[in-house]
C-alpha cells in the first residue's frame, strides 16, 4: 500500500519509463550513429583537458585556433553567387563592393570546370546557368574590370581546370599592376572530392594531383598568401556522405595533398600554411559541432606527428562552412530559412572562420536576390542578437558535445587505418571505396526518410497540400549566346600562331615534370581558351572516365 | 509487364553536371523494386542515351538533371527517340525543374516529371504502372 511518503518520492527512472515510453527504441543522429539518453562526468574518463582539449588557440585546437574567438573578428560572411556573362557578374559584384563587401566569391558555370569552351556539344543549355561562365582571359578581364585586385579578396570554386583560372585572375591582376605578393584569395583545387563525389574531374588523378603540387610549389615562391586549396567535404557530405565520412574523407584527402607535394620536394610549413577546408553544416546540430572541434583536433595531430611540420600555421586548421544544401526542401520552402538558421548556428558554435548560408528557395532554382539577402541576414542575426558570438566554445567541456567530439576523431582515424593499408587516398578512389561508402549511406538515409524513421518536416510529415508557388529565378539563353558571339570573334582575332605555339609548348611541358604554371601563364597571355588549354593536357594524360557504382 | 519480362530501365545523367546522388540512389531503388537497371554513367549526350536504350532495349528512359539544361537536353532526345521508332519508350525525368517547364516537357512526350522530395515508391508505381515491356 502506497503511503502519502511515496506519493511526494519522484518518479524512479524505471517508473518514468513506465508512464511515459521513449519516443523511440533507439535515438540516432542524422548520419545514423546511436546517441545515449545521457552523458555524464564518466563519458569523458580517459580525456585530459590539456592533452585533448586544452584552450583556444593551443594545441590541439580542439576548442579554436584564436584564443579570442569571434571576440576579436567575427566570421567571414562569404557569399557565393554567379550566374550569366562576366559582364552581368561584374556589375553584380562592382555593386556588393559598394555595399561595402571586401571579399568576392565567384561561382562558375559547368563548361568553365569541365574544361569545355561554350561552341563544345556538351556545353549545350549550361553556358551561364549555374554560373559565370569564362573562356579565356578576354573573359576574366571583363569580370574584373573596374575592381582592384590588389584591395579584395577572392575565392573562387574551381577545381579540375584551376591553373587556368587561377593564371587569368594572376595576369588580370599584374595588367592592373598589383603585385602577386600581396595577392589575397583562395581557389578550391580539390580534385581529390571531385572523384569522390561531385564528380567534375577532366583528368586522371595522378595528372591531376601534379597539376595541384604545381600551384602549391608555384603559389609558395610567387604568391604566397594566396590560398592553394580548399579542401572541401562539403560535395563529399552533399553526395550523401555520413558526417563522420565527410569527416575522414576530407582530412585524409587534406593528408594526400600534403604527402604529394612533400614527394615533389615541397617543405610542409612552406606550403602548409595555405590549405584551407570547407565543411558542411547538417541537420543534426551537436554532430556537427563535434565535427568541426574533431576536425581541429586530427589536423594538428597529423601535420606535428606525421609531417613533422614546426611552424603552428602548419597545425592550425582553419575552414568555411556552408549549410546543407541538400537538406533544403522543395516543399514548404519557408522551413529552409529555419533549417538554416540551425546549421549556419552549429557551423558558429563549432568555431567556423568563414560561412555561406544557403537561401530558402535553392531546392528550386538560384537564389532571388531577396533569399539571398535574407540568408545574409540570417547570420547577420546570429552574429549581432544570439550572443553565439561573445564566448569563445561555449560548449567546450559539455560531456555529450566532448564525447561526440571523441568518438569523430576516433571513427575518422580508423577510416584512415583502412584508407593507409590501400596504399592512400588515390589508391582507394581508383578502388572506388569512398565512393561506395557514400552511396550506401546515401541509400541507407533515403530508405529512413521513406519509412519514416527520419522525419523531413513538410516532405514526409506534416505535408500540406496544394501550396502557392513561390518566386522563382529564371535564367534565360542570352548568356550563350553572347558567350558563343564572343568565342567566335575571338578565335578571329587573337594571333593564333601565338596560340598554337603556347599549347605546343604546354603539351610538351607536361610530358616533363616541369612545373606547369609558366607554360600555363604563357598561354594564357595568348588568349588560349580554357577548353583549348585543356586539350593540349587531354592530348597528353587522356580523361578520366569512373565505373559507376550503385 | 504482361510476358513477365523484367521493366528494362536506362538511368542516364545527360549533360555537364556530375551531382549523381539522385541517379544513383533512384537507380537503386528501381532495381530493388525488381527492374532491370542501366546506369549510363555521366556526361551522356542525348545521342549516347539513345543509343544506350536501343542496345539495351530500354522500356523506360530516366533522365537525372538538376542544372537547368532540361529545355535544350529533353527535346533533343525526344525527337531522337523518334527518329528511331522508339517513341514507345517511357521518358520520365527527376531533378531540379521549374514549374513553367514542365507543361512543355510533357507537351513533347515525357510523361513523368519528378521534383525533389519525391518518395521512390511513387516513381516506381509511376514507372510499372506507364510503362509496358517491349516485345
Amino acid at each position: 500500500m502506497k503511503t502519502a511518503a511515496d506519493a511526494d518520492k519522484p518518479p524512479s527512472k524505471r517508473e518514468t519509463l513506465e508512464i511515459l515510453p521513449e519516443r523511440a527504441p533507439t535515438f540516432r543522429t542524422v548520419s545514423g550513429r546511436p546517441i545515449e539518453r545521457l552523458y555524464t562526468a564518466k563519458d569523458l574518463e580517459g580525456l585530459d583537458y590539456s592533452r585533448d582539449i586544452n584552450d583556444p588557440g593551443a594545441f590541439p585546437y580542439t576548442r579554436g585556433i584564436h584564443p579570442t574567438g569571434y571576440r576579436g573578428k567575427l566570421w567571414t560572411m562569404r557569399q557565393f553567387s554567379g550566374f550569366g556573362t562576366p559582364e552581368e557578374s561584374n556589375q553584380r559584384n562592382k555593386a556588393l563592393l559598394r555595399a561595402g563587401g571586401t571579399g568576392l566569391s565567384i561561382a562558375f558555370d559547368l563548361p568553365t570546370p569541365m574544361g569545355r569552351d561554350p561552341d563544345h556539344e556538351l556545353s549545350l543549355g549550361e553556358v551561364g546557368k549555374c554560373g559565370v561562365n569564362v573562356t579565356s582571359l578576354a573573359d576574366m578581364e571583363t569580370l574584373f574590370d573596374g575592381i582592384a585586385l590588389g584591395d579584395i579578396t577572392t575565392s573562387m570554386t574551381i577545381n579540375s581546370p584551376a591553373a587556368m583560372i587561377f593564371a587569368m585572375y594572376l595576369i588580370v591582376a599584374e595588367t592592373q599592376g598589383a603585385s602577386w605578393n600581396t595577392l589575397s584569395g583562395t581557389i578550391q583545387n580539390d580534385i581529390l572530392k571531385e572523384f569522390i563525389a561531385q564528380k567534375e574531374y577532366i583528368f586522371p588523378p595522378r595528372p591531376s594531383m601534379r597539376l595541384i603540387t604545381d600551384i602549391f610549389g608555384f603559389c609558395s615562391k610567387h604568391v604566397p598568401k594566396w590560398n592553394t586549396i580548399s579542401v572541401s567535404g562539403y560535395h563529399i557530405r552533399e553526395a550523401g556522405a555520413t558526417a563522420l565520412q565527410e569527416l575522414a574523407f576530407t582530412l585524409r584527402d587534406g593528408i594526400e595533398y600534403v604527402q604529394w607535394g612533400v614527394d615533389r620536394g615541397l617543405q610542409v610549413d612552406d606550403f602548409v600554411p595555405r590549405i584551407s577546408f570547407f565543411f558542411n553544416a547538417h541537420s543534426d546540430f551537436f554532430e556537427e559541432i563535434a565535427k568541426y572541434r574533431a576536425a581541429r583536433k586530427i589536423w594538428a595531430h597529423a601535420m606535428r606527428d606525421r609531417f613533422a611540420a614546426k611552424s603552428e600555421r602548419s597545425w592550425k586548421l582553419r575552414f568555411h562552412t556552408q549549410t546543407a544544401g541538400v537538406s533544403l526542401t522543395a516543399q514548404q520552402p519557408y522551413n529552409n530559412v529555419v533549417r538554416t538558421a540551425l546549421q549556419a548556428l552549429s557551423g558558429v558554435l563549432g568555431g567556423t572562420n568563414s560561412l555561406h548560408t544557403n537561401s530558402l528557395d535553392e531546392a528550386l532554382a538560384l537564389p532571388t536576390a531577396e533569399a539571398a539577402t535574407l540568408a545574409l541576414r540570417t547570420q547577420q542575426i546570429i552574429a549581432h542578437e544570439s550572443g553565439v558570438a561573445n564566448v569563445v566554445d561555449p560548449l567546450g567541456g559539455s560531456y555529450f558535445v566532448e564525447k561526440l567530439t571523441k568518438e569523430m576523431e576516433d571513427g575518422a582515424l580508423a577510416y584512415f587505418d583502412q584508407i593507409d593499408s590501400m596504399g592512400g587516398m588515390v589508391e582507394a578512389i581508383e578502388r572506388g571505396f569512398p565512393q561506395r561508402e557514400i552511396s550506401e549511406s546515401a541509400y541507407r538515409f533515403q530508405q529512413a526518410v521513406e519509412r519514416k524513421d527520419r522525419v523531413i518536416v513538410g516532405v514526409n510529415d506534416f505535408v500540406q497540400e496544394n501550396e502557392p508557388p513561390i518566386e522563382i529565378l529564371y535564367i534565360d539563353e542570352s548568356a550563350a549566346d553572347k558567350q558563343l558571339a564572343k568565342l567566335a570573334k575571338l578565335r578571329n582575332t587573337r594571333d593564333n600562331d601565338r596560340v598554337k605555339r603556347s599549347l605546343d609548348a604546354l603539351g610538351a611541358a607536361a610530358r616533363t615534370s616541369a612545373n606547369l604554371m609558366p607554360p600555363i601563364l604563357d598561354a594564357v597571355r595568348a588568349y588560349a581558351t580554357i577548353g583549348e588549354m585543356c586539350d593540349a593536357l587531354r592530348e597528353v594524360w587522356g580523361e578520366y572516365e569512373e565505373v559507376p557504382v550503385i | 509487364m504482361a510476358d513477365g519480362r523484367k521493366l528494362r530501365v536506362v538511368i542516364a545523367k545527360p549533360g555537364l553536371d556530375g551531382h549523381d546522388r539522385g541517379a544513383k540512389v533512384i537507380a537503386r531503388a528501381l532495381r530493388d523494386a525488381g527492374m532491370e537497371v542501366i546506369y549510363t554513367g555521366l556526361r551522356q549526350t542525348p545521342e549516347q542515351v539513345v543509343a544506350a536504350a536501343l542496345q539495351e532495349d530500354a522500356d523506360v528512359i530516366g533522365l537525372s538533371i538538376l542544372s537547368g539544361a532540361h529545355n535544350h537536353i529533353a527535346p533533343r532526345l525526344m525527337e531522337l527517340l523518334k527518329e528511331k521508332g522508339l517513341d514507345d519508350v517511357l521518358v520520365v525525368i527527376g531533378g531540379i525543374i521549374p514549374d513553367v517547364d514542365i507543361p512543355k516537357l510533357r507537351q513533347i512526350g515525357v510523361k513523368g516529371v519528378f521534383l525533389p522530395g519525391t518518395p521512390m515508391q511513387d516513381i516506381v508505381d509511376f514507372i510499372n504502372t506507364n510503362a509496358r515491356a517491349r516485345v
